[in-house]
């Protein structure tokens, strides 16, 4: 047992556990915080997403002793944004959501990518989802959905 | 077992000379290595250090020969940052996804020592030199010696490689080609590194690198010198007996991700191609 402090949802959390437990698992089974899913199991599939200090990361990746001090965020963090609620609309709009597996890791994403570059072409949105899989739109429409989310909150980022 | 988490390198030091230990860094190849149930922790069968938190250790920085790049530096800040070779740049860019290159480090996959390690084989053509530590001091050792086998490195349990040394090189052609079923996200089938400087038509330096084809990156100096100093016509009548250098060289397996056959017919494909876009 390890005390592992880090910073989720803006709220300061102090855990004495396993650091080799998945950053995953903490987060959906400690915390009850089930937008991140598992899918892959192994950084390829991106259901698993989570912002590290402000950064797209596969959280089935990450060994909890790697987060000690620093800042993490799910889709449920995200959720009380200002910049969520232009992607949401975004995907809603654009139809870049059908079964939602995908959707919190694709929303993960969108952030990241913006963050870093408020006006992405579509090359540069195809490299930033690259590591999210989505077996129902065919991507076109997630592309289309993450350009919307550029344009509408244009100053956001 | 016995975790340790340390937050500098002093601390890791005294760490690895007292336990053994595995050390992770990112942690994207150890955990899968080691996976568990999910709601399980990891399944290491090893004490475990990890590193990933020693802020000295992530940098990139130069001097007037020399890039230097830590243990702890990222894939994503090594591809962004404006001194690192190009060619290192092409490859980390088609290696993993966004996700994955925030926390997976360059030394974790040279550490990894993976046959189809994409960053190792555009490494292993630039000459570079991994520096381990250990609490008593330190040495310097030029990758191609360091990569033993499969996943075998000459790290002694007190190390860790603490950084990656890259000499400075300017090439008149930079060739990276990943095989692979998808650009993003996937593991190569076979890759390939080619790198040649010319000057008033005369071949001053050539580089070859292969990717998956043995049990580590494929790589013959004495190869590339017999070459070295003929001028452009010549090193494309040359082509054929190039390949058959190579040919007795790439030796690679059957697996889930390909076959042998394929993997050699297209490493000699991308040799020559190499050779003929000079």
């Amino acid at each position: 047992m390890t005390e592992i402090k880090f910073t989720l949802n803006g709220k300061k959390q102090i855990l004495n556990t396993d650091p080799n437990r998945r950053l995953l698992d903490v987060i959906r089974e400690d915390f009850q915080l089930t937008g991140p899913k598992e899918g892959c199991g192994e950084g390829e599939c991106g259901a698993c997403a989570v912002l590290l200090n402000g950064q797209i990361v596969n959280s089935c990746s990450v060994p909890l002793a790697n987060v000690d001090g620093q800042d993490i965020v799910t889709i449920e963090g995200f959720s009380s944004t200002k910049q969520y609620h232009v992607i949401k609309e975004a995907f809603a709009k654009a139809g870049g959501v059908q079964c939602g597996f995908c959707t919190p890791g694709m929303i993960i994403a969108t952030q990241s990518l913006l963050s870093e570059n408020p006006h992405p072409d579509d090359y540069e949105i195809k490299i930033g989802l690259s590591g999210n899989l989505c077996r129902c739109t065919g991507y076109n429409l997630i592309i289309k959905a993450v350009k919307t989310a550029s344009k509408d909150g244009d100053g956001l980022w | 077992m016995k975790s340790y988490i340390a937050k500098n390198l002093v601390n890791a030091l005294e760490v690895l000379n007292k336990d053994e230990c595995e050390i992770v860094a990112g942690g994207t190849d150890m955990l899968i290595q080691n996976r568990s149930h999910t709601g399980m922790s990891i399944g290491y069968k090893t004490n475990v250090l990890y590193i990933s938190l020693i802020k000295e250790l992530d940098y990139i920085k130069e001097d007037s020969h020399y890039i230097y790049i830590g243990a702890t530096t990222k894939l994503e800040s090594i591809l962004k940052n404006k001194i690192t070779p190009i060619i290192l740049k092409k490859i980390i860019h088609e290696m993993a996804s966004p996700a994955i290159r925030h926390t997976a480090t360059l030394i974790g996959n040279i550490a990894n020592a993976s046959p189809a390690g994409d960053s190792i084989v555009g490494l292993y053509a630039l000459n570079a030199k991994v520096r381990c530590q250990c609490i008593n001091g330190e040495r310097i050792v030029p990758l191609h010696k360091f990569i033993r086998g499969v996943r075998i490195i000459d790290l002694k349990f007190n190390e860790m490689i603490t950084e990656v040394i890259i000499p400075k090189n300017d090439f008149s052609s930079i060739a990276f080609k990943k095989v692979a079923p998808r650009k993003s996200d996937a593991i190569s089938k076979m890759s390939f590194v080619g790198l040649l400087k010319i000057e008033d038509d005369l071949l001053l330096d050539l580089r070859i690198a292969l990717g998956a084809v043995y049990i580590t990156v494929v790589r013959n100096k004495d190869i590339e010198s017999k070459y070295i100093g003929k001028n452009i016509k010549e090193l494309k009548e040359n082509i054929d007996n190039i390949l058959k250098d190579y040919e007795p060289l790439i030796k690679p397996i059957d697996d889930q991700r390909s076959n042998k056959e394929y993997r050699k017919k297209v490493a000699l494909n991308l040799i020559k191609d190499f050779l003929l876009n000079v």
